[in-house]
């Protein structure tokens, strides 16, 4: 039995998924050393959605709970941040800390309401938040800035880690970079803490909730409390995405957290394969690389700026659409069952 | 096996007349103007084997409702290990120590077989939500005991090699067996088997049989089953049901001559031909 028991068990989920946080690091630094400043900026928006992203796909992906207002989390997080680093006293890790915290609490209460709604009436209720929490921005104005947004006073990278990596690299530490590092940084620990998750008991029982609510009940598991602590892992992520959107973007404005945010979040989750935390960064890939890679496409083909940079929305949906038809397991779906296909050719089983 | 073996205490308990572990009392359910469920009284002894049969839509799985606190009874009561039951809410069984099987499976589809079965085991977990972000050793080790039970359920339900597979890919009978090692892993004192003979052929049915008759001892069982032969072999007692009545209530022997049974539903068994439902 204990054989059989090591053999079923990987040896230490930490110690793995710690090693590939590492690898993952080293590819980081690679890539934003040996490429320019403006794919450096792009990487660092990267991030946010990522970060983000990889929220949404344990919530929709594990306990089939879709959310069409994760954009508003990412502005409770923002406009957290961006009031606490208004007067250069609170220390920017703090902010974060903070911004996560205030956005996880915001997700206790719209989980609690969500996790009594199912299907439509839950895309509808989590719709109205995407679409209310923007307007509070300007209902207050005295506070938040109204249209205009805050403006937020992005972190300086210390001086002993630019000579640290001055050391390592021989590259000067740009805004940009640096900003990147802290956006991939912050990244790479929520997939550290979100793996542990979905390879332990949350990750189980948060699919069993999922799959079969009667079933999962008699095995003694508490919907309601599995429901809302999916979503406050979630909105935990959205607001701490938005705290890093804010620092790159040195603006927290109701205009970057539109309903099309949101959208943006749902289809490179979907477009990656729901509950796939890779597929939710190749996902946030494509919301930063295809735009501008279509826009050139566009403009080469004699389009002017204007309707070059309209293609890209139309573009999305019809990734969007061809995704659902041709592989509704997203990218990482078609990976799955491309190794399973391999397997069976091998023999193996 | 690190299940702990109880079944020594529990039979000494039975033998010597002991209180009932687990009863119904006069219960009644109605749905609008059906009554499916009318003063039914059901006791279940410890480390019995309890039969319930009855024809379709005699009210078994609505019995088991009420057990699960899924279906509010309009009257009666219940009570486990003589503390009546008010307001009992599904999540609380699996940690009173009552398990259930459903009649339509309710595998978990994106699970594989052994996350199924640990889901089973799930009310013996020790650690927390800190634990387990962090993925700290005690999470580690709780997982690995809970891992150990469930292999053990599995390997009782002789479906151990498929641990690794998920429930969709395999044949209907696996699957059957999977449930059951599901409600094993909860080590509970009362099992609720609803209809788990349903769908499989003879062969299957005879092992079947000797899985439930080795449970007896170690834990209650009741069996909701249409196979006369699978519950007049495995059972100590026989509850029989129609239009929500109870209409016999004895050991096989007694309940098998009884003219209320075979009108009631022996003759129906015979005019469906020995349909399997
Ligand atoms: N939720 C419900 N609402 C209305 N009628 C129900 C419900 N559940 C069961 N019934 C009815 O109650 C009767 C007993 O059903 P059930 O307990 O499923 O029977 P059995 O399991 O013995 O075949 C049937 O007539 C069924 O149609
Ligand atoms: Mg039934």
């Amino acid at each position: 039995m204990r054989a059989l028991v090591h053999r079923v068990l990987p040896s230490s989920v930490l110690l793995r998924h710690v090693l590939a946080v590492l690898a993952a690091l080293v590819v980081v630094v690679l890539v934003l050393e040996t490429t320019s400043q403006f794919r450096n900026s792009q990487f660092a928006t990267m991030s946010y959605y990522a970060i983000a992203a990889v929220g949404l796909t344990v919530l929709t992906g594990l306990n089939g709970q879709i959310s069409l207002g994760h954009g508003a989390l990412m502005a409770v997080g923002a406009y957290t941040t961006a009031l606490l680093l208004a007067d250069g006293a609170v220390p920017f890790p703090l902010a974060m800390l903070a911004a996560t915290a205030v956005t996880a609490l915001v997700g206790v209460v719209v989980g609690a309401a969500a996790a009594r709604l199912h299907g439509p009436y839950l895309a509808g209720a989590t719709l109205a938040l995407a679409v209310g929490v923007p307007g509070l921005a300007i209902y207050f104005d005295g506070l938040l800035g109204g249209e205009q947004g805050l403006r937020v006073s992005s972190p300086r990278p210390p001086d002993w880690l630019d000579d640290a990596l001055y050391f390592l690299t021989a590259n000067d530490l740009t805004g940009a970079k640096y900003l990147a590092y802290l956006g991939w940084g912050t990244l790479l620990l929520v997939l550290l803490l979100l793996a542990n998750l979905m390879a332990g008991r949350y990750g189980r029982v948060w699919r069993a909730v999922r799959d079969d609510e009667v079933a999962a009940e008699l095995a003694g598991l508490r919907l309601g409390r599995l429901r809302v602590l999916a979503f406050v892992v979630s909105a935990a992520c959205a607001g701490l995405a938005g705290s890093v959107l804010a620092m790159v973007v040195r603006l927290a404005a109701p205009s970057g957290f539109t309903i099309v945010l949101s959208l943006s979040l749902l289809t490179a989750v979907v477009v990656g394969g729901l509950g796939s935390l890779t597929g939710a960064l190749l996902g946030s890939a494509l919301l930063v690389f295809l735009p501008p890679a279509v826009t050139n496409v566009g403009t080469s083909a004699g389009l002017t700026g204007v309707q070059a940079a309209q293609l890209a929305p139309f573009v999305y949906g019809v990734v969007l659409v061809v995704v659902m038809l041709v592989a509704p397991g997203g990218v990482m779906g078609l990976v799955r069952s491309w190794r399973r296909r391999g397997l069976r050719q091998g023999g193996s089983r | 096996m690190t299940v702990p073996d109880t079944s020594q205490t529990r039979l000494a308990e039975s033998r010597s007349g002991a209180a009932p572990l687990f009863s119904a009392t006069g219960v009644t359910v109605r749905f609008g103007g059906l009554t499916a469920l009318d003063d039914v009284t059901l006791d279940v002894l410890p480390g019995e084997v309890h039969g319930v049969i009855g024809p379709n839509g005699a009210g078994k799985t609505t019995l088991f409702n009420v057990c699960c606190g899924f279906v509010r009874p309009g009257a009666g009561t219940l009570t486990w290990r003589g503390q009546r039951l008010t307001g009992l809410r599904p999540h609380q069984l699996a940690g009173m120590g009552i398990a259930r099987t459903l009649q339509g499976l309710g595998l978990f589809g994106g699970l594989t077989v052994l996350e199924n079965v640990l889901t089973g085991a799930d009310r013996f977990r020790r650690t927390g939500f800190g634990s387990a972000l962090l993925a700290l050793p005690r999470a580690r080790a709780d997982e690995r005991a809970l891992t150990e039970r469930a292999l053990a359920a599995l390997t009782e339900a002789g479906v151990a090699e498929y641990a690794g597979r998920y429930p969709g890919s395999l044949p209907y009978p696996v699957r059957k067996r999977v449930a059951f090692a599901r409600a094993l892993a909860a080590d509970p004192e009362l099992l609720l088997l609803d209809e788990p003979a349903s769908g499989l052929g003879a062969a299957e049915l005879t092992e079947l049989g000797e899985l439930v008759r080795a449970l007896a001892g170690r834990m209650s069982v009741i069996l909701v089953d249409h196979h006369m032969d699978l519950v007049m072999t495995v059972c100590d007692r026989i509850t029989v049901l129609d239009f929500g009545r109870v209409v016999a209530q004895g050991p096989p022997a007694q309940v098998r001559d009884d003219p209320a049974v075979i009108d009631a539903y022996l003759g129906e068994e015979a005019s469906r031909g020995g349909d399997h439902g």
